[in-house]
């Protein structure tokens, strides 16, 4: 199992804070799970607009190509905008 | 000292804490929410943040500053919730032997906290409407110039 996390503008437009996912044998990294994740629907499409929203894997920031482990915990969120 | 907190924070007992050591000098800012952003009158301002990762980012935030000058005290304290138009939002307060360190250092620690720290803004005007805010591109160049020198 891998927990997700959406921040502010994601967890609104998703309704969503967090979930539970089980890994699959087609979710091997980042990307694979930003793109399962953007074909839930319209709203959902945020999350492949790779350069406005990033993410973080166990609280660092991380690339596409960042291999998932169960017990994971991944945060997706838009830009930060604190101060 | 890093603390993310909804209650507001009182600078005398902040100054206090920073003024414990025998530095030479310190050098405090405090960020506030507008009344005006934009032309929209400004309501409130709302502060989302990542638990965990938020303490993560400022800590990295203050360990770059660390690296770059010598500081004695360094503290940065961020709220989070709604805030009122005029509330204080933020504060960074440094204390260092000599001043161009003590200055240097405090508008380095808000000029990459806006860039790097996990938090979110939302605004909300008189009417009620709340929008996230994106971030600026004039925050983007002055945490950029620290990294490239420019």
């Amino acid at each position: 199992m891998i927990q997700v996390l959406y921040f502010a503008q994601l967890r609104e437009l998703f309704n969503l804070q967090q979930e539970q996912l089980e890994l699959t044998a087609e979710i091997s990294t980042l990307g694979d799970l930003r793109r399962m994740l953007s074909q839930r629907g319209t709203r959902w499409l945020a999350l492949s607009e790779y350069k406005k929203t990033q993410a973080a894997v166990n609280q660092q920031l991380a690339d596409d190509d960042m291999v998932l482990q169960a017990g994971d915990e991944i945060a997706f969120f838009q830009p930060v905008t604190g101060g | 000292m890093i603390r993310i907190q909804e209650q507001d924070f009182d600078i005398a007992a902040e100054y206090a804490q920073l003024a414990q050591g025998n530095s030479g000098a310190i050098v405090t800012f405090v960020g506030r929410v507008r009344a005006e952003d934009n032309d929209r009158d400004i309501a409130s301002l709302t502060l989302e943040h990542y638990p965990g990762m938020t303490e993560k980012t400022l800590q990295s935030v203050v360990e770059q500053a660390r690296a770059r000058w010598p500081l004695e005290q360094v503290s940065i304290i961020h709220r989070i919730g709604t805030l009122n138009a005029g509330e204080q939002i933020v504060f960074i307060g440094v204390s260092s032997a000599h001043r161009a360190a003590a200055f240097a250092a405090c508008e380095f620690l808000i000029d990459i906290l806006k860039t790097e720290a996990m938090l979110w803004k939302k605004q909300t005007d008189r009417s009620g409407n709340g929008q996230w805010l994106e971030p600026k591109n004039s925050d983007a160049r002055r945490s950029t110039r620290w990294k490239t020198g420019s």
